[in-house]
C-alpha cells in the first residue's frame, strides 16, 4: 500500500545568469564609448584581451539551484520542505509541477498532481468573484463540472456570498486571498504541492486554512508536499521533512529532528538580543531595555533541551526619579499563541542599571520556537516598555520519554503531570 | 493513470494527450479574454458589430469611390467585406496570439498546462469576432439581395485555412517574443503593411499577371481569394497562386509548432 508515489533521482537544475552590462566584450561593444576606449587600449592588445576574457567569464555564470537531489515519497505521506531563502525549495516544486524542466536527473510521479504555488493565479481584477472561481478552478486543473459541484462549498469557505458578483478588483486584500485560497483548497488531486501560501489573511482565516490543510493531509489521506517558513505549521502538518541548503538535501527524516537541524544551521537564534540606547522600540527616556539573554544549562544559548530549565535574564535602565517598577513577560509559541504571562510584585527602584531574571521550569514547554515579549510598567499600570518578540529561543527534544511515540506532540506547553496507574475497580 | 516521467531534454511524450485533457482551459482562457474586453464598457458587445461595419464603410468610400477600384459583377461593399472578414480574423489572431505568452506570464510561471493553449485561446477569441462579422456579411447579402452560389459550401474549408494561416506565424512570433521582446514591434508593422498589400481593398485580378505568382507568396492572398470565390463566385481565384499560398501557410504552421514546442520548456525560465 505504501509504494513510492514520487521518486526523484539525481535531480539538478542549472540557471545561466547573464550579468547585463557587466562585461560586454563577449557580446561586442554596444556602446560607442566602449569602442573608443578599446581602440585606445589597442597597443596593449594582449592585455585587454585577457581582461576581456575575464570580463566575459564574469558576464555569464552558472547557478545550480538544485544539485543531486534524490528522495522518495510514499503514498499518503505529508512531507515538509524547509530551508533558507534561496535553498532551492521553490525550484524543486516548480520542477515537480512541470513548470520548468530539470537540467539533470529524473522524476517518476504516479498520480495526479495539483500545485498551489501562488494564491490567486490567473485571477483577473475585472471579473467578478463568481467568474474568477471558474477561471481559477479551470487553471488549477478542475473541470467545469467539478467546479459547479463544489461552487457553494467554495463560496461558503471564503465567506464572500454578498460580494460574489462584484469585480474582484474591488475586494479587500483579505477577501481576495480568502477567495483564492478557497478555490485552491477544494482541489482533489492525489498529490498536492503547496508553496508557502498559508501565510496570508488574518489570524482567524489562517486558522481556517490550517484546519483545511490538516483535513487534506490527515483525514483525506492525500500525499502533500509542503513548503513553509513557519516551523510550527510544518511541525503540525508534516510527519517528515526534507531540509534543503544551497540546492542540496542536508537532512531528510522525522520532522522535529529536521527542524532542529534547520535551526542549528541557521544560527539566527543566538540566545542574546541587545538594543541600542536610542532604539525607540526598546524604551523611552525613563525606562529602557538594554539586553536580554536566554540561559540554560549554565550557558547563553538559543537552543534549549526540553528537560532543562530556561532562564530569561534581561538588563534594563531606569532614569529620572525613583518609581515603582513592575516587570512582566509574555510568552508566545511558534503559532503566535499566547502561552503565559508572568511578573513579580512591584518594587520601588532608584535610577540606574538593573538585571532581572525569570526561570521556566524544565519539562514544561513543548518543543519548538518560543518568543518572549518583555514589558516594564511604572506605578503598576503605566506601560513604559513593551518589546514584542524581544528574544526567541527554541526548545528541542532530547528523546526523553519518547521511547514509545515518535510523532508530533501538540500543545503550547508540555508539562510533566503526575499520572496514577490504571487501577482495576 | 500511467506513470509520469520527467527527465531533462526529453520531449514530453504525453503532450498531445495533455492538450486534450486540458481542452476546457482553451474555452476558459478565451471566455476570460472576451469577458474582460467588454467589462465596464457602455456599448459593450455592440463594438464587435460596429468595428467591422465601420471599417467596411471607410474602405468602400476610400477604395471604391475615391480610388475607384474595379468591382466586377458585385457591389463594392460586398467585395471588400468578403475579404475583410478573413483579413480581420487573421490580423487580430496574429496580433493577439503573438503577445499572448508574455501577456500570460503570471500563469506560465506558476501553473502547468500545455502552453499551446495560450496562443490557441487568442485565436479562438478572434474567431468569435469572425463569427459576429460573418453575421454582418449575411445581413449585407440580404441587403444587396445577393445569393451566394454553390461554392459557398467550401467556405468552412477556407475558414479553417485562415485559422491555420494565422496560427502558424502567431506561434512562431509569440515563442520568439518570450526571449526577444523586439517582436512585439514587428507585429503591428506586419499587420498594417499586410492590409494594403493583401487583396482586401481590391481584387487580386488587378495584379499584373507576371507578378501574380510572387504575390501569392503571401498566404492571405490564397485565403482571401478563396473567400471571395466561395461567397461571391468570383473567378479571381487563380489556382497556381492559391496552391502556393496554401503551401506557405502550411510551412509557417509547421515551423511555428516545431519552434514553439522546442522553446516551450524554457518559457518559465525566460519569461
Amino acid at each position: 500500500m505504501s509504494e513510492a508515489i514520487i521518486k526523484v533521482e539525481g535531480l539538478g537544475k542549472r540557471y545561466v545568469l547573464s550579468h547585463q552590462g557587466g562585461g560586454g566584450s563577449r557580446q561586442g561593444s554596444k556602446r560607442f564609448s566602449e569602442v573608443l576606449s578599446r581602440a585606445a587600449r589597442a597597443p596593449f592588445g594582449w592585455l585587454s584581451r585577457a581582461q576581456g576574457a575575464a570580463r566575459a567569464a564574469r558576464s555569464q555564470e552558472d547557478f545550480w539551484a538544485l544539485r543531486d537531489v534524490s528522495f522518495e515519497i510514499k503514498r499518503g505521506e505529508v512531507v515538509g520542505i524547509i530551508g533558507r531563502n534561496g535553498a532551492g525549495k521553490s525550484t524543486l516544486l516548480k520542477i515537480l509541477s512541470r513548470i520548468t524542466e530539470p537540467t539533470s536527473g529524473q522524476i517518476e510521479i504516479d498520480g495526479r498532481v495539483a500545485s498551489l504555488l501562488e494564491v490567486g493565479t490567473g485571477f483577473h481584477g475585472d471579473l467578478t468573484g463568481r467568474e474568477n472561481i471558474f477561471l481559477n478552478g479551470a487553471i488549477l486543473g478542475m473541470s467545469r463540472v467539478e467546479i459547479k459541484r463544489k461552487f457553494d462549498e467554495i463560496v461558503a469557505f471564503a465567506e464572500v456570498e454578498r460580494f460574489l458578483d462584484t469585480p474582484v478588483k474591488h475586494y479587500s486584500s483579505g477577501m481576495y486571498v480568502r477567495l483564492a485560497f478557497a478555490v485552491a483548497a477544494h482541489l482533489e488531486p492525489e498529490i498536492l504541492i503547496v508553496d508557502e501560501v498559508l501565510a496570508v489573511g488574518d489570524a482567524q482565516f489562517q486558522k481556517k486554512c490550517l484546519g483545511k490543510m490538516q483535513d487534506i493531509a490527515g483525514r483525506e489521506g492525500r500525499t502533500v508536499l509542503f513548503v513553509s517558513h513557519n516551523m510550527g505549521v510544518v511541525a503540525n502538518l508534516c510527519g517528515r521533512a526534507i531540509l534543503l541548503k544551497g540546492g542540496r538535501i542536508l537532512r531528510d527524516g522525522p520532522v522535529s529532528s529536521v527542524i532542529g537541524s534547520y535551526i542549528e544551521t541557521g544560527a539566527t537564534i543566538t540566545g542574546e538580543s541587545t538594543w541600542a540606547v536610542d532604539d525607540p522600540a526598546a524604551g523611552n527616556d525613563r525606562m529602557r531595555l538594554r539586553r536580554a539573554r536566554i540561559l540554560s544549562v549554565d550557558k547563553v544559548t538559543g537552543d534549549v533541551p526540553i528537560d532543562a530549565a530556561v532562564t530569561l535574564e534581561f538588563d534594563f535602565e531606569l532614569s529620572g526619579p525613583s518609581s515603582s517598577v513592575t516587570s512582566s513577560i509574555h510568552l508566545f509559541d511558534k503559532q503566535g499563541v499566547w502561552v503565559l504571562c508572568s511578573g513579580p510584585a512591584s518594587e520601588e527602584l532608584s535610577p540606574g542599571p538593573y538585571r532581572q531574571a525569570v526561570t521556566i521550569p524544565a519539562n514544561f514547554l513543548n518543543d519548538g520556537l518560543y518568543s518572549f515579549s518583555i514589558i516594564l510598567l511604572r506605578n503598576v499600570t503605566q506601560i513604559e516598555v513593551h518589546l514584542r518578540e524581544a528574544i526567541t529561543f527554541c526548545v528541542h527534544e532530547t528523546g526523553e520519554g519518547r521511547a514509545e511515540y515518535g510523532g508530533v506532540i501538540n500543545g503550547c506547553v508540555r508539562p510533566q503531570l503526575s499520572w496514577t496507574k490504571a487501577i482495576p475497580t | 493513470m500511467p506513470k509520469l516521467i520527467i527527465r531533462a531534454g526529453q520531449a514530453e511524450r504525453h503532450y498531445w494527450r495533455d492538450l486534450w485533457r486540458y481542452r476546457e482551459l482553451l474555452y476558459f482562457l478565451a471566455w476570460r479574454d472576451i469577458l474582460v474586453r467588454y467589462k465596464q464598457t457602455v456599448i459593450g458587445v455592440a463594438w464587435a458589430v460596429l468595428r467591422p461595419f465601420l471599417t467596411m464603410v471607410v474602405f468602400t468610400v476610400i477604395f471604391g469611390r475615391v480610388a475607384k477600384m474595379p468591382s466586377p459583377g458585385v457591389p463594392y461593399p460586398l467585395l471588400v467585406f468578403a475579404a475583410m472578414l478573413p483579413w480581420q480574423f487573421f490580423s487580430s489572431a496574429l496580433s493577439d496570439s503573438s503577445g499572448s505568452l508574455v501577456g500570460n506570464a503570471n500563469l506560465i510561471s506558476k501553473v502547468y498546462f500545455p502552453r499551446l493553449l495560450i496562443p490557441g485561446s487568442a485565436v479562438v477569441v478572434s474567431f468569435v469576432d469572425f463569427l459576429i462579422s460573418f453575421a454582418i456579411l449575411v445581413g449585407l447579402c440580404a441587403y444587396y439581395r445577393f445569393l451566394p452560389g454553390p461554392h459557398v459550401f467550401f467556405l468552412p474549408a477556407f475558414v479553417l485555412l485562415a485559422f491555420l494561416a494565422a496560427l502558424g506565424p502567431g506561434l512562431l512570433i509569440t515563442a520568439l517574443n518570450v526571449e526577444y521582446r523586439d517582436f512585439r514591434f514587428v507585429i503591428p508593422f506586419i499587420v498594417q503593411f499586410g492590409l494594403y498589400v493583401s487583396p482586401v481593398g481590391f481584387s487580386s485580378a488587378v495584379i499584373p499577371p507576371e507578378w501574380r505568382l510572387l504575390y501569392s507568396l503571401n498566404p492571405m492572398v490564397g485565403v482571401i481569394d478563396g473567400f471571395r470565390w466561395a461567397i461571391l463566385g468570383q473567378s479571381s481565384l487563380w489556382w497556381p497562386g492559391f496552391c502556393l499560398s496554401l503551401v506557405m501557410a502550411a510551412l509557417f504552421l509547421v515551423w511555428g509548432i516545431v519552434y514553439f514546442r522546442r522553446m516551450e520548456r524554457t518559457f518559465a525560465d525566460v519569461i
